[in-house]
């Protein structure tokens, strides 16, 4: 049995260790196509703030890790899959016979369609490639448009902050981080940022990019303009799903995968950024591109390429996020459902924020603002659907009993 | 076998020796909030639980970490952090559905239990016995994690 995974990030990587731990006869091939050791797109933050050097993005660490598990890591790119011939086609002309199929290429970044965004001076920041370059091309002092503020702009964010870069943050939505936190709270990371000397504008759309002399200027909808030397680009990301045009293989936003991961071709699974797999929340299948689903789908998912059934309701979409010290979670539903109830409780004095949403006296999201302990129990709770029957009450009139609700109630503890 | 901390909270007198003892151990510092283990209080202290990482065997963080941070001690099989490697991302703090992985935003990386390396020393000082470290199967940890997570398998 031969296992081909296309794609060597986090969800590829994880699918080959657990199909290597399940059989130790079957060959395994992982096809990535960049051209660094296996990495994860979650350092590169670190890398450019100077936390760690390249080798603190790699996955794994061990000098031999891959040939000792007996996994042949290749380096090229798929340019097609014919699952009549259970083959993939790769860049260089050769063709990769396989009898279970993975595809874990993930997401690339994406830029708005506006004039001038072919400028050397515009980087992303998603892959090791887009790190050196924006690292080799940006000084200290150097002035920096940021385009976007969602979760992948803030995390960026804090990195060009470190690279004592003059910034300025021009978000398209109303505010900050929009898919993953409400108004009060994208507010209060709004003024958080621009206390730490980031110019924030949301509700901004650059509507065109025009390079004289060496400088940027940046047009705006409301017609001002902004000078930079250097855009960095975090406009959202798009699942890599191109390559299998023509296949058959059913494909939305992201792949389209069941609760087994596996497509509409028998044999041929989808796992990470690039599949678009069951929402523990909502049931309806989403494109998560989260490293928590990433790493889900990829044991899963090569459980699943074992033969072993894997019981599997879906994956819940959570994020954590430090923005410039302050920290930010959001999980499951946290903008709530139609006939829930929620609760809501803000610091501006100390900038916390806890906001809880229920379904009856399950607890569905939620969201917070300056919790780093024990902040795992959310995604207990929700994951779990335990009820809380009285807790929930006593929640709603005060959420900071939350660590007191779980106990009780998820570890079976008299309170 | 891998011995394990059982925690019995009828024992406990809410001494919070436990808390100085890991925050002393790990941190060099005598502060609860750099602590691994947590008495919570209900009741105004009348019930009051010490609560640390059980080691699970589905080890979520670990799972989750992006770097490879997170690694099991072949001698003690606890998850332990490796603050050379982490980068402090947090992935691990939202993955662990019991809550037991902690920012530590001294050190900017993650902090959890590690059982000390074998000779935990939460156990060590408790006065009561309310914190013992013994062999893993006395503990009930597994009946706790299974119904923690049966509802949503």
């Amino acid at each position: 049995m031969h296992h081909v995974i296309v794609g060597a990030g986090p969800a590829g990587v994880i699918a080959a260790e657990t199909l290597r731990r399940k059989s130790l006869v079957d060959s395994i091939t992982i096809i990535g196509n960049e051209p660094y050791p296996a990495y994860s797109r979650m350092a590169i933050p670190y890398l450019l703030a100077g936390d760690v050097a390249e080798e603190g993005t790699y996955l794994r660490h061990a000098e031999n890790h891959f040939s000792d598990l007996e996994i042949d890591i290749r380096n090229e790119s798929v340019t097609a899959v014919a699952p009549a011939d259970k083959s993939v086609s790769l860049s260089n002309g050769e063709s990769v016979a396989y009898d279970r199929l993975l595809l874990a290429t993930g997401a690339s970044a994406i830029r708005p369609p506006i004039s001038g965004m072919d400028s050397p001076r515009v980087h992303n920041c998603w892959t090791l490639s887009d790190a050196h370059k924006l690292l080799n091309d940006v000084n200290a002092g150097d002035r920096v448009v940021l385009l976007g503020a969602g979760f992948i702009g803030c995390i960026v964010l804090q990195a060009l902050v470190e690279m004592k870069l003059d910034l300025t943050v021009i978000e398209l939505a109303d505010r900050m981080l929009a898919r993953m936190m409400d108004d009060p709270g994208g507010r209060m990371i709004k003024t958080w940022c621009e206390a730490k000397g980031v110019r924030v504008r949301t509700g901004a759309e650059a509507k065109a990019v025009e390079e004289k002399d060496g400088t940027l200027e940046i047009t705006l909808g409301d017609g001002s303009s902004i000078a930079a030397d250097h855009i960095v680009c975090a406009a959202g990301v798009r699942s890599n799903i191109d390559f299998i045009s023509g296949s058959g293989i059913n494909t939305d936003h992201g792949i389209l995968v069941d609760n087994h991961l596996q497509t509409n071709i028998e044999g041929i699974y989808a796992a990470g950024d690039v599949a678009q797999g069951p929402d523990l929340s909502t049931g309806e299948q989403q494109v998560h591109a989260i490293q928590p689903t990433a790493s889900e789908h990829g044991r899963i998912a090569g459980s699943q390429m074992a033969g072993e059934a894997v019981p599997y309701g879906g994956s819940l979409s959570m994020n954590v996020l430090n923005t410039l010290g302050l920290i930010t979670s959001s999980f499951g539903l946290w903008d709530g459902v139609d006939g829930g109830e929620r609760v809501a409780s803000e610091d501006q004095a100390y900038n916390r924020y806890l906001r809880l949403e229920f379904r009856d006296d399950v607890l569905i999201g939620a969201l917070a603002i300056g919790l780093t302990q024990h902040v795992g129990i959310l995604r207990g709770l929700v994951q779990t659907g335990v009820r809380l029957g009285a807790w929930k009450q006593r929640l709603m009139n005060d959420p900071s009993q939350i660590m007191h609700a779980y106990l009780a109630c998820v570890q079976g503890s008299r309170a | 076998m891998y011995k394990s901390l059982l925690i019995d909270p009828a024992k406990c007198t809410s001494c919070l020796q436990c808390e100085l003892a890991c925050s002393f151990e790990n941190e060099g510092l005598f502060n609860p909030a750099k602590s691994r283990i947590k008495v919570f209080e209900f009741e105004h202290g009348l019930t009051t639980i010490p609560y640390t990482c059980t080691q699970c065997e589905e080890a979520w963080c670990l799972h989750a970490c992006p770097v490879e941070a997170i690694t099991v001690n072949p001698n003690t099989g606890a998850k332990e952090v490796s603050d050379s490697i982490c980068v402090g991302c947090k992935v691990c703090t939202i993955a662990c559905p019991f809550g037991t992985v902690n920012y530590n935003s001294s050190t900017g990386k993650v902090m959890k239990c590690d059982l000390c390396g074998g000779d935990p020393q939460c156990a060590e000082v408790c006065p009561t016995g309310a914190i013992v470290y013994v062999d893993s199967d006395w503990t009930g940890y597994s009946k706790m994690r299974d119904s923690a997570l049966e509802a949503h398998a």
